[in-house]
């Protein structure tokens, strides 16, 4: 975009959700979020995480007593056709009874701006999702990648204050989806708009996300950078949500964390500890002179850049990953190492 | 080219039958129309008299059902688009069961509602003996048309998140009803035009009895016709039924049309 808008913070108070039949959608949430940031909200379906996006929106009101802010004002009464606010769906939501040109310059249309500045506008945001060549398709004749491309571009050709995207990729294949992700980060930081997106995908969440709010249930599980919620998971529900974790029971003894399977140094190990967390990928497979746990093959999956190791170790299951390329028979001995570094605890851990 | 099997010429066989068995009437009554005397055959020659006959002593009746079933067509929008749209957007089971309510008239003889209509409105006699009383009528029997097609097309777009796509783009209610929800429910709008038009121009249980001897419509006329005149005049009288009804739907076809040209965006 030619000329820079002021990135807009938002900010939620005390919001909560309780739909006319009696159930909670969320429950009173209090969010900021900052100037020009991507937030991405994470979370199950059910966890209120659309309920959120649709208050910021203007969508759903909150309960009473909840507020929203942009910028410090108070937008709580104000109906999403008046907080210009940039909305991108799942479903695309495009007007399958205008063209595509129609479709991005529709909300230059209702904004009364005139037939130059409007084609000019539209050409720019054609140019900037790279669909030129698709101006004049009918919304029918598109594919999902393209659809969602020209839903970009027609979001963002009023210049909204903020985009929020409610889960844009996921009715995307696979492949798709990772080159539109991309696009997307490009898109989000060159703009430097703030914007708030919706996700169930993990990857997703990380890859775009500069903080990511984990919810639950109507809750916020945890707030934090990409890196702060894998490595730091604040309860067991986000250590689970988020990508792959083992755990294990044992005890510290001596700087040591003590299993039936052998033991694993932990300098500095925080005493009364009886079950730590470790990442799949921070397991590695060791000789059995220096191994710190023996175990067996569950089962063994090759995943082609890596093979995933289901390991038995003295009765607890686990997970291991590793590039060699041998293959694992059932029942196999494999001796693993850990680093001490690697291992969390949970506050709300037995 | 392919063989084909004595399926083939069983089924074609039977379809021309059938075709034969629905078209033949027809042409047979429009034949008559035009015919000096049907009971000595075509042999008697051809004459355009009836036909003249029918447009003198009729024509009233003939403009007065298009004017009815016009206006007709413009009350079942005015009333029958929004209330589609309403309980297009109504999740409760309330409006279901008002959807299911709406088939009451159609269900119902059009003699019993006329009759109802008559108990009802007796006493308002500038009301009885005008043309609008049959209007109601017609409203009453072809609103359910209306909304049931145009509710159908309704269900089967996403109707909710194409509004909250034009709401966060800054369209106000109005703009977005008139902008995105009216030209996505075209077809099932003009369904429902064609429907309400045709039931109107042919209503016939109903409009014999709310008619008065004043405010005779073409099917009420063509049964007048058929009881006290010739055979060939009652014909004539199809005939003529005929050539003003089809212009009028195709051109109801075509007037729906330029809804889609208009919101496409030039190019420039």
């Amino acid at each position: 975009m030619t000329e820079a808008i002021a990135p807009l913070a938002i900010r939620l108070e005390r919001c909560g959700k309780t739909f006319p039949d009696g159930t909670r959608a969320l429950d009173p949430l209090d969010l900021e979020i900052r100037a020009g940031e991507t937030l991405v909200v994470l979370g199950p379906s059910g966890c209120g995480k659309t309920t959120a996006l649709r208050l910021i929106a203007g969508l759903e009101a909150p309960d009473p007593g909840g507020r929203v802010l942009f910028d410090g004002v108070d937008v709580t009464a104000i109906p999403i056709e008046r907080r210009r606010v940039g909305l991108v769906f799942q479903s695309y939501a495009l007007f399958p009874n205008m063209d595509v040109r129609g479709n991005v310059a529709y909300g230059l249309r209702i904004g009364g701006l005139d037939k130059g500045e409007r084609d000019a506008r539209v050409d720019e945001m054609l140019a900037m999702m790279r669909i030129e060549s698709l101006a004049d398709r009918r919304i029918d004749q598109l594919s999902g990648g393209q659809r969602q491309r020209v839903a970009l571009a027609r979001a963002l050709a009023v210049r909204p204050r903020a985009l929020l995207l409610d889960e844009p990729l996921t009715a995307l294949d696979a492949k798709l989806r990772d080159t539109l992700r991309v696009e997307i980060d490009a898109l989000l930081r060159r703009l430097g708009i703030t914007s708030i997106y919706v996700t169930h995908d993990q990857a997703e969440a990380m890859a775009l996300g500069d903080r990511i709010v984990v919810m639950d249930h109507g809750k916020v599980a945890q707030i934090g950078a990409p890196r702060e919620i894998y490595h730091a998971p604040a309860s067991r529900f986000v250590a689970d949500f988020i990508g792959t974790m083992n755990r294990l029971d044992g005890r510290v003894e001596n700087g040591r964390f003590v299993t039936a399977a052998g033991a694993i140094p932990w300098p500095g190990a925080p005493s009364g500890v009886r079950q730590v967390l470790f990442r799949p990928e921070s397991v590695r497979l060791a000789d059995p002179a220096s191994a710190q746990l023996a175990g067996t093959v569950a089962a063994a999956f090759f995943l082609g850049d890596r093979t995933r190791l289901f390991v038995d170790c003295g009765g607890q299951s686990l997970i291991a990953e590793t590039a060699e390329r041998r293959e694992f028979a059932r029942n196999a001995p494999v001796h693993l190492a850990i680093d001490g570094d690697a291992l969390m605890t949970l506050k709300d851990s037995p | 080219m392919q063989r084909r099997g004595a399926a083939f010429w069983c089924l074609l066989g039977f379809t021309l039958c059938v075709c034969a068995f629905l078209i033949v009437p027809v042409g047979m009554s429009m034949l008559a129309g035009v015919t000096v005397n049907y009971q000595s055959g075509i042999e008697s020659g051809f004459t355009l008299r009836w036909v003249m006959q029918v447009w003198d002593g009729y024509r009233d009746t003939i403009f007065r059902s298009i004017g009815i079933a016009l206006a007709c067509l413009v009350c079942t929008l005015v009333l029958g688009v929004p209330a589609a749209y309403a309980l297009a957007r109504a999740q409760s089971g309330f409006a279901r069961a008002i959807e299911e309510l709406l088939v009451m008239p159609v269900a119902i003889p059009g003699l019993a509602t006329a009759m109802a209509l008559i108990v009802t409105y007796n006493t308002l006699g500038h009301f009885r003996t005008s043309w609008t009383f049959i209007l109601v009528g017609h409203v009453l029997f072809t609103l359910p048309f209306m909304v049931r097609s145009v509710l159908a097309v309704m269900g089967a777009i996403d109707l909710k998140t194409l509004e909250e796509g034009a709401a966060s783009l800054g369209a106000g209610f109005m703009q977005r009803f008139f902008t995105v929800v009216l030209p996505n429910c075209r077809s099932g709008i003009l369904a429902g035009a064609l429907m309400v038009v045709t039931l109107s121009m042919g209503e016939f249980n109903m409009t014999w009895l709310l008619h008065t001897p004043l405010t005779k419509t073409l099917p009420v006329g063509l049964a007048d016709a058929y009881a006290s005149l010739r055979l060939e005049v009652g014909s004539a009288y199809t005939l003529v039924f005929f050539v003003m009804i089809v212009p009028l739907l195709i051109g109801i076809q075509l007037a729906a049309r330029p809804l889609e040209l208009g919101t496409k965006e030039s190019r420039r």
